[in-house]
């Protein structure tokens, strides 16, 4: 795993969708995108992958700028899981997650088995190893895709909306192992909808607005009640203990 | 080697001395009483099935491929437009100077070359970084039927400017698509581009891997999306292009044989294409055996059309269990 490399937006803008975007993120984190739909999530995610060229600005890992970068090597220490949990041909789970070798062709066939491996044991998905993803549910889906991105082993974990369809208990154990990729010096980067699974999961919060950075910060305070109430337009207040908080809306039009 | 080449393999070998046997001439190896057998052997059925196996093979590994790169089962090279543009080449030919000679062949890929130019120039941008992803694919799907749709009224145009009955009479006979009466001309004219645009679209088989997930999951595994477009106009070109001048159109081909050899494969795009490859060689070399021995008056059944007959039920079939909701 080639941990340790910072991933980091220097002031970028993209058409009206980013504007003077800068920000530098950390390996050995969980950070998350939240914002209002329209706020440019989903765009800085993209740049940050180096899927989209930002019109001004650059996007560097370590000290290389990702726009010039060969898309192997790139593909190599950047590992993106996108919104949409897409799979044209119905192979087996196992199958589906030796997908994440595409960068590595020239790897040795013992490293790509070991890869392979530890990707399904990490997701939890070593008794379905040989079941089609026809017969998934949402969960397991979500969990063999995101083993098809740990395959790679990438030193960077983008995911846009990884929560999305999932339900509270395969939320809960995707983002558990999520964090222990973190844990293990991977940086990780998620696109959350969801404010309560940044709240308690995330180690730091970018809160995007209409295309700029607003709040940049560890959650309680990227994401105070004030905060909420300034970009999302809507009064709340959390409750509960720290890691397992809830965000209690009060009723609008009061 | 996997098992599905394996098996294909072995079935062409058995398949291949048999097919030289049969005909309206049947021969018995061991008493080879037949006057001229040899003649018959090396002149008439050797080219005969080679070429079989050329068409076949290009066609075979062109549905894999491209149902590999549309993400859609029903894809089939005709789809791209490519083998309807070589088709209208080869029906110019007639109008200009009749069947004879090379004029043929060269139109037909000439036809094939536009088209895949005419394609490129249409879906220029869609793969770009910039684009919206996932527009580019649907882009390129469009163009290629409305390429298909263009060339099949303008060659219908060709049709109505014949200027002989005769001439109309060849056109017709020729769109049909048959492998009868060929030569070793006709071989090389076929053999060549056919392996190299299939060993170009074997070459594209990790790309079309990575699009399962999705063009932008694909781009995020390193495809150069630009880069694969212009490796399947150009191997799908080659590949259909060249079966296109020798054979006509024979349809069905690209979509039967790689939904036939899927199951036995760990379905990804990259698995499918050398099994499609064998095993489209192996339905053109046992059709066109078929179509050779089965009695018909006033001649035989010509190929395009007993495939045509054979493809459609499947098409149907298809559609049908997609419906059901089991592709």
């Amino acid at each position: 795993m080639t941990a340790g490399i910072a991933l980091a937006a220097h002031g970028i803008s993209l058409g009206g969708r980013l504007d003077n975007v800068g920000v530098a993120l950390r390996p050995g984190e969980v950070t998350a995108i939240c914002g209002p739909n329209g706020a440019g999530k989903s765009t800085l995610l993209a740049c940050l992958a180096g899927l989209l060229a930002p019109d001004h600005g650059t996007v560097t890992l370590g000290d290389s700028d990702l726009a010039a970068m060969p898309p192997v090597t790139r593909a190599r220490t950047i590992g993106f899981l996108p919104p949409t949990p897409e799979v044209a041909w119905d192979m087996t789970v196992e199958t589906l997650v030796s997908l994440g070798r595409i960068p590595w062709p020239g790897a040795p066939a013992v490293e790509a088995q070991t890869a392979i491996a530890d990707a399904i044991t990490a997701m939890d998905l070593a008794a379905l190893r040989h079941r089609p993803v026809s017969r998934l549910s949402g969960g397991e889906r979500a969990r063999a895709l995101m083993a098809r991105v740990l395959a790679t082993r990438p030193g960077w974990l983008l995911a846009d909306e990884p929560l999305a369809n999932l339900d509270l208990a395969h939320a809960a154990a995707l983002i558990a192992r999520l964090r222990d990729q973190a844990r293990g010096g991977a940086g990780v980067v998620l696109v959350l909808h969801d404010l309560a699974s940044a709240m308690n999961h995330a180690d730091r919060v970018l809160v995007l607005g209409g295309g700029r950075l607003l709040h940049d910060g560890p959650p309680d305070r990227a994401l105070d009640a004030d905060v909420i109430h300034r970009v999302w337009g809507v009064a709340g207040r959390w409750l509960g203990e720290p890691g397992a908080r809830a965000l209690s809306l009060e009723a609008l039009g009061r | 080697m996997t098992r599905p080449v394996l098996v294909l393999l072995v079935a062409l070998v058995l398949a291949v001395p048999l097919s030289l046997l049969a005909g309206r001439v049947w021969i018995d190896p061991f008493h080879p009483v037949v006057a001229n057998a040899a003649v018959i052997l090396a002149e008439l059925r050797l080219p005969r099935a080679v070429l079989a196996l050329a068409v076949g093979g290009g066609l075979g590994a062109a549905g894999a491929a491209m149902q590999g790169y549309l993400r859609n089962p029903l894809a089939d090279p005709g789809l791209f437009g490519i083998a309807p543009t070589a088709a209208l080449g080869a029906t110019l030919s007639f109008l200009v100077g009749g069947a004879a000679g090379w004029l043929l062949p060269v139109f037909a890929l000439t036809g094939a070359g536009l088209g895949m130019a005419l394609l490129a120039l249409i879906s220029a941008g869609a793969g770009a970084g910039g684009g919206d992803p996932g527009r580019g694919i649907a882009l390129f799907t469009l163009s290629g039927m409305m390429l298909a749709s263009l060339s099949s009224a303008l060659m219908a145009l060709a049709l109505s400017l014949a200027p002989t009955p005769f001439a109309l009479t060849e056109i017709v006979t020729w769109q049909m698509g048959a492998i009868a009466d060929r030569s070793w001309r006709d071989v090389w004219i076929c053999a060549p581009p056919t392996v190299i645009g299939v060993i170009l679209l074997a070459s594209s088989g990790r790309d079309l891997d990575a699009l399962t997930l999705g063009e932008t999951a694909a781009r995020s595994l390193g495809v150069d999306p630009r880069h694969l477009q212009w490796r399947m106009i150009a191997s799908v070109g080659l590949t259909v292009g060249a079966g296109v001048a020798v054979a006509g159109v024979i349809g069905f081909v690209g979509l039967m044989v790689p939904h036939l050899v899927r199951p036995f494969t760990d379905r990804r795009p990259s698995s499918l294409i050398w099994p499609s490859a064998l095993g489209g060689a192996l339905l053109l070399l046992v059709a066109d055996c078929l179509c050779r021995v089965l009695p018909l008056a006033g001649g035989e059944l010509r190929l395009g059309v007993a495939l045509a007959l054979l493809g459609t039920p499947f098409f149907l079939l298809l559609l049908l269990r997609m419906r059901g909701g089991a592709a």
